[in-house]
C-alpha cells in the first residue's frame, strides 16, 4: 500500500493567500504557534513526513500565550506550541527524549499509554522526582509496542493549561490496517480560568458550570423532560439529575488541534483514500460524542491497540482515551467532524476537504441528558418513572438486576415496589462494599446494584438514529497474550461526595495517606471498578493494558489504557501485572485527580530481586 | 399582604413535608435478594477461568457462548443467549458482558482475597533505589498534596440589603466564610442590622467546623453581640450546618451565653430556580429561648419568626442583585418585651439587596 504524498494536495499559492487572510484576522499569529501537522489546513501527516522524530527528540516546557476565539490566555507549552509537537516514534528504537523546564515550577512529561520502565513513566512521586525548573531530563526507553499515544504533563494542573500533545509509533512492519492518509485530531478543552480557579469554584459551588439544571419554567413548559415526582425524588437525594459534567463549555473552548470550532480546523483528502483519523482526547475534564455526519467510520484501534474493524456513526471517547477510525469519503465534498460535549455545552468541530476552504454543515447541539436512577447504581430499579430512559437500557438492566439476583424479572419494572422511602437506605448502604471502604463524608452514595453498562450506549447517545459504538463491540485483533484465568479477584470502588466536591478510591482521597494496590509480578487478576458516583470516570492504570472483559471471542478482549466507567456501573477487566514497580492509577477527569482519585500501583518482585 | 405572604412561605414548607410523607408512604420495601448462598460465600470472586463467548460479530448470529464453569454457583446465571440476542434499534449489539459479582450481589460486606505473599516483597517504593530515597520523599510529599489536599477560602455574602415598610428602614447583613480543607475549616459569620443614622447592632461568630457525615458539619466556637443598650453577651456556640433532602440549605446553631443563658435559631433557604438565572429563595428563621432574660428583652419560649421571599438574579453565579419581602415578628413573652420598650413586635420590609459570594 503507498501512502501519497501529502503536500502534492495543497496549492502553495493558494495557501499563501489563504494564509494572508487569515493574517488580517489574527489568525497568522496564531498559526506561527501550531506545529505543521496542527495548522489550520492540514494536507496530513505520513509516517516520514518531518516531525520530532528519534532518535534524539528535544522538547522544552515554558510559557506561552494562546489565542482561540479571538481572545488570548496565557498557557503552558512544549516548543512553545499548544497542542505540543507530534512526536513520531518507530516500534523497535530507543526513545531519547529530553525535556528541559524552563518554568518556575516543576514539571513532567508522562507518555500516555507506552510500555516502558516504571522510572521513566514520568509521574513525579511515583516513577521520578519531577524535572526541576532549568533542569533537562533525559527520558530513554526501547519503544516495544505501536498505535496512536499522546503525551502530558503529570505536575499539578499542567495538562489543564496546554502541556499536552500526541506521540504516534509507527509499527516496525507492515501496519494491518491500510490507509491513504492519516490525520491526527486532537480534542480537548481550554479555559481562560485558571485550573486552580475552577477547581476553587467546585470546591465552593460543586454545580457552578452548569447552566442546564432543571428549572420552574423547564418543568412548567416540559422542556426538561422531568416529571414532578421525579425530580422530588433527586430532590430528597441532594442529588442533581443534569449534573453530566463538572466543568463545561459555559468555560471550556473546546480544540481540534488546538483550534476552536470558528477556526475550523481543516484536514484535507483526495475523494475516494482511505483516511485514518487518530482521534485523542487530551481534555482536563471533557467527555466527546464524535461523528462525522454523512460519513460512517470504521473503528480500527483503540488506545493504541488495534481493533477488529467494526463500523458505526459515532462514538464517544472518554477523557485520555484515543480511537483510530478510517474514514472513506468518496464524494468532492466537506465533512464537518463534530466532536460533541457529552453535556451538550458545547462543541470541538473541524472539516474534512478535498481542498481548504469548503465547510460542511455544522449540527446545533443536540438535548441535554438526564440522568436515570441506572446512574445512581441502581440498575435495574425505577426505569418506568425515569425520563431520559432509553429501551434497550431497560431491557438490559432487567437481565442484570433481575436475574443475577433470581427475583421474577417483573420485579424491577414494577415501580410501586421501588420505595422512594427506602431510597436513604439503599443508597449508602456499606454492606454493598467491600469491608476495607471507608464509608465517610467523602461517600455520599454506594451504587446497591451496579450494572454492568459496557454493553449499552454511553450517556446521551441512547436514542440516536444511527450507529453507535459501544465498548462490547470492541474485539482485540491480535490474541490476548496472556490467557490464563485469573487467580485472583479485586474490587476497587470509585467514590465521591458531589456536594464537597470530593473523589476517591475506596473513600479516601490519596492526600489520606492510604495503601498502594498491590499485584504480584505476572499475576493475573480480575479487577472490578463499582463506580459509587453519578459522574463517569476515565480510570486510567499506567505501565500496563488491561483486558476489558466484554464477554466477546475468548482470547480476544480487548485491550484499554483507559477505560470510562459509567455512572453507578461497573467495569470488569483481566490485567496482567507484568511491569515491575510503581505505577499510578487515577480518574483521568483531572479535577476528580486533583481532588484525592488517585493511587499508586505496585508490581513486586522488582528486576533483580529475589521472587 | 402579610398574610399572603405568611401562607406562601408556610405553603412551600407544607409543600416539602408532604413531599417527604408523600414518598414514605410508597416505601414498600424492595425485597432482598433472592440468592440462594454458595457453598462458599467467596466462591463468585475466586474466578476459575476467563469468560467464552462466540464472536458477536460475526455476522450478529450468537452460538450459545460457553460459560465459565461454576463462576458464580450462588448466583442464579442467566443463560447467556437470552442476554446477548439483544440489539437496539440501530441494529447494534447491545447485549451484555458477564456480570462479574460485586458486594453489591454478596449479603454482607464480603472479604478480599488475600493478597500473594509476594505482593508485599521489595522496597515499599521502587524509584527510591533509582533516584535516590531524598528526592523521592519530597515529591511524594507533593504528589500527595496534589491529589486530594485542596485547601480554599470563601467569603460569601448572603444577605446585603436594605429594606423599607411600616415605616422603617434600614439595612441588614448577613455574610460568612471559610477557610480550610474538605474536613476541617475555620468558619466565622457576621449577622445584624442598622439604621441610616449610623446605628447598628449584631454579631460576630468565629467557629471551628468539622465536616461529620457527607452533607453536615458541625460547628463549635464563640459569638459576640453588639447591642444599642450596651448588653454584648458572649456566647458558646455550638451549632450543626448541612444541607437537608430536597435541598434546604440549614443552618441551626445553640447559644449559651457567659450568665449562662440558652439560646437557640434554626435558619433554612431553598434556592427555587425558575430559570437558569432568576432564583427565588424562600427563607425562615426561627428563634427561641430557654428561659426569659429580660436584660436582652427575650422572653422564654420561641422568641422571634422571620419568613422572607427573595427573587435574585445571578448576573454571575457569584453576584445576585434581589428584591424580596421579608415578615418578622417576635413571639410570646419576647413581644411583651418588646411592646413595653415601644416598639412593634411585628413587621413587614421589602428588601432589595446583594448576594454575593467568591
Amino acid at each position: 500500500m503507498t501512502k501519497r504524498v501529502a503536500s502534492e494536495m495543497v496549492n502553495p499559492s493558494r495557501r499563501v493567500l489563504l494564509r494572508g487572510f487569515a493574517g488580517g484576522t489574527g489568525l497568522l499569529a496564531a498559526q506561527g504557534l501550531l506545529p505543521a501537522w496542527a495548522q489550520s489546513g492540514s494536507a496530513g501527516l505520513r509516517s516520514d513526513l518531518p516531525t520530532l522524530e528519534g532518535p534524539n527528540v528535544r522538547l522544552s516546557v515554558g510559557h506561552s500565550p494562546f489565542t482561540v476565539g479571538g481572545r488570548t490566555g496565557h498557557a503552558i507549552t512544549v516548543n512553545g506550541t499548544l497542542p505540543a509537537p507530534l512526536i513520531r516514534l518507530r516500534e523497535g528504537q530507543t526513545a531519547r527524549l529530553s525535556v528541559t523546564n524552563t518554568l518556575d515550577e516543576d514539571t513532567s512529561i508522562h507518555w500516555h499509554g507506552v510500555l516502558l520502565p516504571f522510572h521513566m513513566d514520568g509521574v513525579p512521586g511515583v516513577s521520578f522526582p519531577g524535572i526541576r525548573p532549568g533542569e533537562t531530563f533525559d527520558y530513554e526507553f526501547p519503544v516495544i509496542q505501536s498505535g496512536t499515544f499522546w503525551y502530558h504533563s503529570h505536575s499539578n494542573l499542567q495538562e489543564a493549561m496546554g502541556h499536552y500533545g500526541p506521540l504516534i509509533i509507527d509499527p516496525a512492519g507492515a501496519d494491518p490496517m491500510a490507509y491513504d492518509r492519516e490525520h491526527v485530531i486532537v480534542l480537548s478543552d481550554w479555559s481562560f480560568l485558571h485550573p486552580h480557579e475552577i477547581l476553587d469554584r467546585l470546591k465552593k459551588s460543586p454545580g457552578y458550570f452548569n447552566q442546564s439544571r432543571t428549572t420552574l419554567s423547564g418543568l412548567m413548559s416540559g422542556e426538561d423532560g422531568m416529571s414532578l415526582a421525579d425530580r422530588q425524588m433527586w430532590g430528597q437525594m441532594r442529588m442533581d439529575p443534569r449534573d453530566i459534567a463538572d466543568v463545561n463549555g459555559t468555560t471550556y473552548n473546546y480544540l481540534v488541534n488546538g483550534h476552536g470550532p470558528a477556526e475550523n480546523w481543516t484536514g484535507l483528502f483526495r475523494p475516494g483514500e482511505r483516511v485514518r483519523l487518530r482521534v485523542i482526547n487530551a481534555s482536563a475534564m471533557s467527555i466527546f460524542n464524535v461523528r462525522i455526519p454523512g460519513l460512517p467510520m470504521t473503528v480500527v484501534n483503540a488506545d493504541g491497540e488495534n481493533v477488529r474493524p467494526v463500523e458505526t456513526d459515532e462514538f464517544q471517547i472518554s477523557v485520555a482515551e484515543t480511537y483510530d477510525v478510517v474514514v472513506r469519503p468518496t464524494e468532492d465534498r466537506a465533512y464537518t467532524l463534530v466532536a460533541e460535549s457529552v453535556d451538550r455545552s458545547g462543541m470541538a468541530r473541524a472539516t474534512l476537504a478535498p481542498r481548504l476552504g469548503m465547510t460542511a454543515e455544522v449540527p446545533p447541539l443536540r438535548e441535554v441528558p438526564t440522568l436515570t436512577m441506572r446512574d445512581m447504581g441502581m440498575g435495574g430499579m425505577g426505569m418506568g418513572g425515569m425520563a431520559g430512559m432509553d429501551h434497550s437500557a431497560m431491557g438490559h438492566g432487567m437481565d442484570h438486576s433481575a436475574m443475577g439476583h433470581g427475583a421474577p424479572a417483573a420485579a424491577p419494572m414494577d415501580h410501586a415496589a421501588m420505595g422512594h422511602g427506602s431510597m436513604d437506605h439503599d443508597m449508602r448502604n456499606p454492606d454493598n462494599a467491600p469491608a476495607g471502604m471507608a464509608v465517610g463524608v467523602g461517600v455520599d452514595m454506594i451504587s446497591s446494584d451496579p450494572a454492568n453498562r459496557l454493553g449499552e450506549r454511553p450517556m446521551g447517545l441512547e436514542d440516536v438514529p444511527h450507529r453507535v459504538l459501544v465498548y462490547t463491540d470492541l474485539v482485540s485483533l491480535a490474541p490476548n497474550k496472556d490467557q490464563r484465568p485469573p487467580s485472583r479477584a479485586l474490587e476497587i470502588h470509585l467514590t465521591g461526595n458531589m456536594e464537597r466536591f470530593m473523589w476517591g478510591f475506596d473513600g479516601r482521597k490519596f492526600s489520606e495517606i492510604v495503601e498502594p494496590i498491590r499485584f504480584e509480578r505476572d499475576e493475573r487478576v480480575r479487577v472490578t471498578l463499582v463506580n459509587d458516583t453519578m459522574m463517569a470516570h476515565p480510570i486510567h492504570l499506567h505501565g500496563h493494558f488491561f483486558e476489558l472483559v466484554t464477554g466477546g471471542p475468548a482470547g480476544h478482549q480487548p485491550l484499554k489504557h483507559t477505560v470510562n466507567v459509567a455512572p453507578g456501573s461497573k467495569v470488569t477487566f483481566d490485567l496482567t501485572a507484568d511491569a515491575p514497580g510503581d505505577w499510578a492509577f487515577h480518574c483521568h477527569m483531572l479535577m476528580h485527580m486533583h481532588a484525592g482519585m488517585f493511587n499508586v500501583v505496585t508490581v513486586r518482585p522488582l528486576d533483580g530481586a529475589a521472587a | 399582604m402579610i398574610r399572603v405572604i405568611t401562607a406562601l412561605a408556610t405553603l412551600l414548607l407544607v409543600a416539602s413535608a408532604a413531599t417527604a410523607q408523600d414518598h414514605s408512604q410508597h416505601a414498600t420495601p424492595v425485597s432482598p435478594p433472592a440468592q440462594s448462598p454458595a457453598a462458599d460465600p467467596h466462591a463468585g470472586h475466586v474466578i476459575l477461568a476467563a469468560p467464552q463467548a462466540a464472536d458477536p460479530h460475526a455476522g450478529h448470529t450468537m452460538g450459545p457462548p460457553s460459560q465459565a464453569p461454576d463462576l458464580h454457583a450462588g448466583h442464579a446465571m442467566p443463560a447467556q443467549s437470552d442476554r446477548h440476542a439483544v440489539y437496539d434499534m440501530g441494529g447494534q449489539f447491545v447485549g451484555g458482558p458477564p456480570d462479574v459479582p460485586a458486594s453489591a450481589d454478596d449479603e454482607g460486606q464480603p472479604r478480599q482475597p488475600p493478597l500473594p505473599p509476594a505482593a508485599l516483597s521489595g522496597p515499599a517504593h521502587a524509584a527510591d533505589a533509582i533516584w535516590g530515597a531524598d528526592r523521592m520523599t519530597g515529591a511524594r510529599d507533593i504528589l500527595r498534596r496534589e491529589n486530594g489536599d485542596v485547601r480554599a477560602t470563601a467569603v460569601i455574602v448572603d444577605r446585603l440589603e436594605v429594606g423599607f415598610g411600616d415605616g422603617e428602614e434600614g439595612w441588614t447583613w448577613d455574610v460568612a466564610g471559610w477557610t480550610g480543607g474538605d474536613i476541617n475549616r475555620f468558619w466565622w459569620r457576621s449577622e445584624g442590622e442598622g439604621d441610616f443614622d449610623g446605628e447598628a447592632e449584631g454579631e460576630v461568630q468565629a467557629l471551628y467546623s468539622r465536616a461529620i457525615s457527607p452533607f453536615w458539619d458541625v460547628q463549635v466556637g464563640v459569638r459576640q453581640d453588639f447591642r444599642d443598650d450596651g448588653e454584648d453577651p458572649t456566647h458558646l456556640v455550638l451549632g450543626l450546618q448541612g444541607l437537608a433532602p430536597y435541598w434546604w440549605e440549614v443552618d441551626t446553631a445553640a447559644f449559651v451565653s457567659t450568665e449562662g443563658d440558652l439560646t437557640a435559631r434554626v435558619e433554612a433557604e431553598y434556592d427555587q430556580r425558575i430559570t437558569q438565572k432568576l432564583i427565588l429563595q424562600p427563607r425562615v428563621e426561627v428563634e427561641a429561648s430557654a428561659a426569659d432574660i429580660p436584660e436582652l428583652g427575650l422572653g422564654s419560649g420561641l422568641t422571634h419568626v422571620e419568613a422572607g421571599l427573595r427573587l435574585r438574579y445571578e448576573i454571575v453565579k457569584e453576584f445576585a442583585p434581589y428584591v424580596g419581602v421579608e415578615w418578622s415578628r417576635e413571639l410570646g413573652g419576647t413581644a411583651d418585651f418588646t411592646r413595653a420598650a415601644g416598639n412593634e413586635p411585628e413587621h413587614t420590609r421589602f428588601v432589595i439587596g446583594l448576594k454575593a459570594w467568591f
